[in-house]
């Protein structure tokens, strides 16, 4: 890696302003690690799906999402049995400069023949509170749905995986998940993503 | 600002020109998301790691196999021995999980892809021939196939030459990683440990060194620390001795198919003493020369030794004390496969060096092949004035395994 890319980082880092080493996850194609993926409408392929390692409450899942087709695809959902609701976050700078997660307006657009990047620090599908730990290692499946009423499953693998812990801002989100159990949720704004670390 | 003159090779960029000027957070911020771009790019990139511009950096040895790499490869240049311990309560399906994810890096990493999650993809590009070689300790075949545990695989018989310290020697978990390029080690070290850690512990890691690459025409039969020419009666891989010493035959049963054992020594080589040594007694507590490794009634490295060629006054040219004399076996089936790493660690207060060899010896049956040869040297070998063992592990090499599968997965069929 060219220090072009290393440099600007720093001054950002020492002003912690947030964390966000996680963004340069290095994105290989596809690998022994990408999923099997079943799919009927929507031709979707998930490559190296991962999910950060969390005992509780918030955790997110990452990959690279491709459209085979020659047409848009429009991820509007995604569900899994690890948390009841789910969210399709972006990762946005909010008017003082924080990046901060939100809801995805209007879900994950991707390109014909396009690709999508969930990784830290950007877009991702966000496990609002988890049943159970994940683990790392622990193979946990997902389903996306699409606009067109199409589903895609994909098998994520638990990662210890100490980034991701953007800033998230609840409100203006229009939640995606299933059975939106409020009830399990007691985040308010710039919860954090994850339990802080002790330090 | 100094960044700006520790990269003077840097092309002025936008984002830099910006950041200089105005340097405040919101100019971080749009550094950061510039910075983002680029690494998302360069992830890209990975589809391709094979670079024309590179002498070895982008050459690769195949993870999957019938047998794990980094035995029969020859020797990189680096190499580091890391023992972990497996966290107490540890299930057998989480061995398997660990396993799983270990595996998934190994395959990635070694073939020049950034690993799941891996935070700096881009030191994954040049893999230099990095290998991953996985080992178990007693421990973990006991809690996963309790009754696939070799009866060697156990601490070795305590020799009296032995100095050993707990820092240095047993673990449930060996992981060898070895490429031309330290960064690339390094960079694999972290990511295997860090999908270690809520698994388990660290032991000790041993981290070694041969000639860099391209110093030396490959093949070549490496130098230890006391110069000596170290490994000449090594097998060859790719030879029927090779394959009869590392993976067993009739009289050498390997502990599993494709599998075999790596004993790992840490030798401390005492080089203030050896420099009171002259250089004919250097060469007579081997049995060779030191410009070349020829045995001392020979003239060329490989030439067979005569044990049997006098002195003008009568004593054997190669002495009976020798560690050559002493470490060749007359039953042939004592014979192992050596693949060590030299070592130079930071001294102690008062000392100048911290030197030696980590010893590693590959063969199917451990107490067959590698115990008898350790014994004679135990009970006789000059050599031993000037080295003491100092750490000790014995490890179960399981087969390889194909993509989809993960090391050790025999261990887990029903």
């Amino acid at each position: 890696m060219s220090k072009k890319s290393f440099y600007p980082v720093l001054p950002v880092l020492a002003a912690a302003v947030l964390a966000l080493a996680g963004c340069a996850q290095g994105g290989a194609p596809a690998s022994s690690a990408s999923a099997p993926v079943t799919q009927n409408a929507a031709a979707l392929t998930i490559s190296e799906p991962w999910v950060k390692a969390a005992d509780s409450g918030m955790s997110a899942a990452f990959g690279t999402i491709r459209n085979t087709t020659d047409k848009e695809v429009t991820i509007v959902s995604a569900s899994t049995p690890a948390s009841p609701m789910v969210e399709l976050h972006e990762t946005v700078m909010d008017a003082n400069g924080t990046m901060q997660m939100q809801a995805k307006q209007g879900g994950f657009v991707i390109p014909a023949k396009g690709e999508l990047t969930l990784e830290p620090g950007g877009n991702h599908i966000m496990l609002m509170g988890l049943t159970k730990p994940a683990l790392a290692g622990d193979e946990i499946s997902f389903e996306l749905k699409t606009s067109d009423g199409g589903t895609v499953d994909f098998t994520a693998r638990g990662k210890d995986f100490t980034g991701a812990n953007e800033n998230y801002t609840a409100g203006e989100s229009t939640p995606s998940g299933h059975d939106s159990s409020h009830d399990s949720m007691d985040h308010s704004h710039s919860e954090s993503a994850t339990p802080a670390p002790s330090k | 600002m100094s960044a700006e003159t520790e990269d003077p090779d840097q092309p002025e960029t936008g984002v830099r020109r910006r950041n200089l000027l105005f340097g405040g957070a919101a100019a971080g911020l749009g550094a950061l998301a510039a910075a983002g771009t680029q690494l998302a790019g360069s992830g890209t990139v990975t589809a391709t790691p094979a670079g024309a511009l590179d002498a070895n950096g982008s050459e690769t040895v195949p993870f999957f196999g019938a047998r794990q790499a980094g035995i029969g490869t020859d020797a990189q240049a680096h190499g580091v021995f890391i023992a972990l311990d497996l966290r107490p309560g540890t299930t057998a399906q989480r061995i398997k999980a660990l396993l799983k994810l270990l595996s998934d890096d190994a395959a990635n990493l070694t073939q020049g892809k950034a690993a799941l999650a891996d935070t700096e993809g881009e030191l994954a590009l040049r893999p230099a021939r990095l290998t991953v070689t996985f080992g178990f300790g007693p421990a973990l075949v006991d809690a996963v196939a309790p009754r696939r545990r070799p009866s060697w695989l156990t601490d070795l018989p305590a020799f009296s030459v032995d100095r050993l310290v707990p820092e240095f020697s047993g673990g449930d978990l060996l992981l060898q990683i070895c490429a031309d390029d330290p960064l690339t080690v390094a960079h694999a070290q972290r990511m295997l440990l860090k999908d270690s850690r809520s698994f388990t512990t660290l032991r000790w890691v041993q981290t070694g060194f041969r000639r860099a690459y391209g110093t030396e025409k490959p093949g070549t039969t490496m130098r230890n620390l006391f110069g000596q020419v170290d490994g000449t009666t090594n097998p060859s891989p790719g030879t029927g001795s090779f394959e009869k010493v590392v993976y067993g035959n009739a009289q050498t049963q390997p502990w599993i198919e494709n599998g075999t054992s790596l004993v790992i020594r840490r030798i401390s080589m005492n080089l203030d003493k050896w420099d009171e040594l002259d250089r004919p007694g250097r060469e007579e507590s081997v049995g060779r020369k030191l410009t070349n490794g020829a045995p001392l009634t020979g003239n060329n490295e490989h030439d067979e030794p005569d044990f049997t060629a006098l002195n003008p006054v009568g004593f054997p040219i190669i002495a009976e004390f020798s560690h050559l004399h002493r470490a060749r076996p007359e039953d042939q089936t004592q014979r192992i496969f050596r693949r060590a790493f030299n070592y130079d660690a930071a001294p102690a207060s008062g000392a100048v060096s911290d030197s030696g060899l980590i010893f590693a010896s590959y063969q199917a049956d451990v107490k067959r092949q590698y115990v008898p040869i350790q014994r004679r040297l135990d009970e006789l070998d000059l050599l031993n004035e000037w080295t003491t063992p100092v750490g000790s592990a014995v490890f179960a090499i399981p087969p390889g395994c194909e993509p989809g599968g993960f090391v050790g997965e025999q261990l887990f069929a029903a």
